[in-house]
């Protein structure tokens, strides 16, 4: 299979979905992929099982606020700068790229890195959605180190951490972001193909694709279509109400409130936000939570609307998915359950919950 | 931003003229001091635009209350920039000089274009090293020399250049080095600078600069336009203005520097217009018109701006533009029963010649028109549909009553009943009431909002930075009141009065995952123009 001209923006379309609201948009991303793939070729997606045992896969994304991409467009280079210095670091030879999310801008990066050195992109990712810290990543789960890891910018400049845990990684990293000015390629977990197999979440990349295609063959019925495909189920149809969004500690945080309508009139939900949508309220009890995949899409359009453009009067038509497997054992929860962001209550996967408040079947 | 107006030269110049150029009509309007309406017109668009604007001109100026020698200023809102994107027409060669080369090259100038109007406006593109950090700190060295091939390059094929540079909105230093040169290299050239246009967002600020320095000549015609129709009336000593997409004013010279920011005046001409027109500050406005209609938001007196950019003739641009809901469904819209017996509103309409062909006007074609006339809401025209055609229309104008009642729910903001202002020739067709609305206001002079909210357009000044917010700035608070000022000092120097000058919007959006806290930071500052 090839991300080429036709399948990228299915691809991208898909990406944004499995974003929970994060990831920034896919626009730029995709304009670059496609400017790059027209010059370089398409990008060979490959199946975990090719990657030989002793050769390394980078999972690879972009660090940073989604403001400073949008006017530093990034330059494709950075990918062969991230292989060199990663083979010259371990010694082994680097066989391909990996989403290290398969979500918004971070979904298209690697493919652009693939494109332009002629590496092909690994059908997996480290997080089967968008998590907003380095130590979220399933390879983490699995005991792989985030280090040796390497920072580059746009200009080419390159550092490389080494023996860090995911924790003292994601606050280094960051630091040295801003050093960069506001945003810089990253490549951590790194690992060979033997490690891989047991430590990512295989099949992402085939995932996002044939999510866009879902949404491209069912244009008069996008949302109802994505949620039979997923197997999800709508939150509540309503209109934003409120919207708060503040930074703290390098992250937007802030939440939102959905007014229901039509079907879900006089029902009020609230939607906690820490980069991703992260919890959903209703009267003061939980409705559903993170890992589980929390989506505010455009109720006419289907289309994603992300955290960051989430605005007063937007008819929006709020979904969950069911988290990605690895998120739901108890190592994995210990990474990512509302208690890892702060929250005083414990996970129940989406399809324990009671989606409404009158129990209705939706 | 500055508009750089000039000042009337006489204080007992006391009327004001207001003309929309719309795709249909050519509204003309004249204001007194306490802006009351004195005069109005409305004709066909022509063509040339120049013999629609001298007709509206004339036939206000012929109005016994108006004395030419009182008129101190016209404003004139127009589409005419926008149809030139869209139908490709009178555009100049434009090359490209992107400043970012290292940061920004992982997408092409004008890639993605829709590949006949690029054909259309570029002879070439170059990305060279330079642009700022976020912060307004040197990124990377400017290459001049880079600039100065670039400009061999394209000299003698070039009509136009147009220049941006990484974070330009922050500091357009590199920009303002980049121009010096071509002005070296390449005389007086027109060019476009991408910090004077648009702001963050580099692809759709340069696809906006682009659009605009291919729009030069365009510039020129409308700017000529308004001269001549200024000139045959011997009102040279008026002094002219083009309202732009926010709904304030700028001087000839500068819409001749910057006509892509016309883009997008008629709907904000309609908005202030009705503003104006209600006395109602914040309200929804409902503007329908032959074909058409646009629902937007006033906050404060000013269309509400959408947060999304805007494609112009299928380029992603990123201007702020009034937010608007737009639906096929206006007085002329043409109605008939589908082979399921389902009524079928539009999208066609008759236009202009709702006047032969309506049912009420003795035509053959129902429109949505004669349905408002049969259920009593509109007195016009002079036959009686006929009753084979009465239940179609009761039908068509029940389904039309739900569109806008849907369109009207998705512009609001805010739970509970909001007023909603009525304007433009088609609004005979709205019911009496709504959910979700408190009263309908329908305005004397509905049908020339567009034009007097060109009349009573102000002068505005913006602000629009990433800044850092954490320790050793002064905190937040203190940057925001630093830039407030700044949007004040902008519109008092575009002709503001420094006495009526108010902040109208702050729009602050944090950046994500970086150390140092920074926000975005937009303030706008509008007043009217002094002297007036």
């Amino acid at each position: 299979m090839r991300l080429d001209e036709t399948t990228l923006p299915v691809y991208a379309k898909g990406a944004a979905i499995l974003g929970a609201g994060g990831g920034g948009s896919t626009r730029p991303g995709l304009l670059a992929a496609l400017e790059t793939v027209e010059e370089k070729g398409p990008v060979e997606v490959i199946s975990l099982d090719d990657v030989p045992d002793d050769e390394l896969i980078v999972p690879a994304g972009l660090m940073g606020s989604p403001n400073v991409s949008q006017e530093k467009l990034g330059n494709p280079e950075m990918g062969a700068w991230m292989r060199d210095i990663l083979e010259r670091e371990t010694g082994k030879r680097v066989c391909a790229f990996m989403p290290a999310e398969i979500a918004g801008q971070n979904a298209l990066a690697p493919v652009i890195w693939g494109a332009h050195t002629g590496l092909p992109v690994v059908d997996a990712d480290g997080m089967g959605r968008a998590f907003p810290e380095a130590q979220m990543f399933s390879m983490n789960v699995a005991g792989v180190s985030p280090s040796p890891s390497a920072l580059i910018d746009e200009r080419g400049h390159k550092v490389m951490l080494r023996n860090l845990d995911a924790l003292r990684h994601e606050r280094c990293a960051r630091s040295m972001v801003v050093a960069f000015g506001g945003s810089a390629g990253n490549a951590l977990y790194v690992c060979t193909g033997a490690q891989a197999r047991t430590a990512v979440i295989a099949g992402s990349v085939t995932r996002a694709l044939r999510i866009g295609q879902v949404l491209a063959d069912a244009p008069a019925d996008r949302i109802r279509a994505l949620l039979d495909h997923l197997g999800g189920q709508v939150i509540i149809t309503g209109k934003v109400s409120d919207i708060e969004r503040h930074t703290s500690g390098g992250f937007v945080r802030g939440h939102a409130l959905i007014d229901g309508v039509g079907v879900d009139s006089g029902r009020l939900v609230r939607i906690e936000i820490q980069n991703e949508n992260l919890i959903v309220l209703e009267e003061g009890g939980v409705l559903v939570s993170v890992p589980d995949i929390i989506t505010l899409l455009d109720t006419q359009t289907g289309d994603v609307i992300f955290t960051e453009t989430i605005r007063y009067g937007q008819r929006g038509t709020l979904v969950a998915f069911p988290s990605p497997d690895i998120w739901r054992t108890p190592e994995g929860l210990a990474l990512v359950a509302p208690r890892a962001f702060g929250y005083d209550f414990d996970y129940e996967p989406l399809e324990l919950l009671t989606l409404s408040r009158n129990g209705e079947e939706r | 931003m500055t508009t750089g107006i000039p000042q009337p030269a006489s204080a007992r110049q006391d009327l004001r003229i207001g003309i929309d150029v719309g795709g249909t009509n050519t509204d003309a309007v004249a204001l007194d001091t306490s802006s009351t309406p004195v005069a109005k017109a409305k004709v066909a668009t022509t063509i040339d635009i120049t013999s629609g604007i001298r007709r509206a001109l004339g036939e206000v100026l012929a109005n016994p209350r108006v004395d030419a020698t009182r008129v101190g200023h016209i404003m004139l809102g127009t589409t005419h920039a926008t149809n030139a994107v869209l139908q490709r027409r009178d555009l100049r060669r434009v090359a490209v000089i992107r400043i970012g080369a290292p940061a920004s090259v992982a997408v092409r100038p004008m890639f993605g274009w829709p590949e006949d109007l690029h054909q259309h406006v570029s002879v070439g593109s170059r990305i060279v090293r330079g642009g700022v950090e976020l912060n307004g700190s040197d990124g990377v060295p400017f290459d001049a020399d880079e600039v100065t091939r670039f400009c061999e390059e394209i000299a003698g094929k070039a009509e136009a250049v147009a220049i941006s540079s990484v974070f330009a909105p922050v500091s357009p230093r590199h920009e303002l080095l980049a121009r010096d040169i071509v002005r070296r290299e390449l005389g007086d050239i027109p060019l476009s600078l991408s910090h004077e246009i648009a702001s963050l967002g580099l692809l759709e600020r340069e696809n906006a600069t682009i659009i605009n320095a291919a729009l030069g000549h365009v510039a020129r015609k409308i700017v000529a336009a308004i001269e001549d129709a200024l000139a045959s009336f011997d009102l040279d000593h008026v002094v002219p203005y083009f309202t732009q997409n926010d709904g304030t004013l700028m001087s000839l010279d500068f819409t001749e520097r910057t006509p892509v920011l016309t883009i997008g005046s008629g709907p904000a001409n309609s908005l202030r217009g009705a503003a104006f027109l209600s006395d109602l500050s914040d309200a929804l406005v409902i503007d329908i018109g032959g074909t058409s209609t646009d629902v937007g938001a006033l906050v404060q007196s000013f269309p509400r701006e959408s947060t999304f950019g805007v494609e112009v003739g299928g380029v992603a641009t990123n201007f702020r533009m009034p937010d608007l809901v737009s639906i096929a469904i206006g007085g002329g819209t043409i109605v008939r029963r589908a082979e399921d017996g389902t009524v079928q509103l539009g999208p066609q309409s008759v236009g202009h010649d709702l006047l032969h062909c309506a049912l009420t006007f003795g035509g053959d074609t129902p429109t949505l028109t004669d349905a408002a006339a049969v259920e009593g809401r509109a007195r016009i025209g002079d036959r009686i549909p006929p009753d084979t055609s009465a239940s179609l229309l009761r039908e068509a104008l029940s389904r039309s009553d739900h569109e806008l009642a849907e369109a009207v729910d998705r512009v609001k903001v805010a739970r509970g009943d909001v007023p909603l202002v009525a304007v433009g020739g088609g609004s005979v067709l709205l019911p009496d009431a709504l959910p979700g609305v408190s009263k309908i206001v329908r305005p004397d002079d509905y049908d020339v909002a567009n034009a007097i909210g060109a009349a009573i357009g102000t002068v505005s000044g913006q602000v629009d930075q990433i800044v850092e917010i954490g320790a050793g700035t002064g905190g937040r608070a203190r940057v925001i009141e630093v830039a407030r000022q700044a949007a004040i000092d902008n519109a008092v120097a575009a002709g503001a009065e420094p006495s009526a000058v108010e902040i109208v919007d702050i729009d602050e959006i944090p950046l994500t995952y970086l150390r140092e806290p920074a926000i975005r930071l937009r303030v706008k500052a509008a007043g009217p123009l002094s002297n007036v």
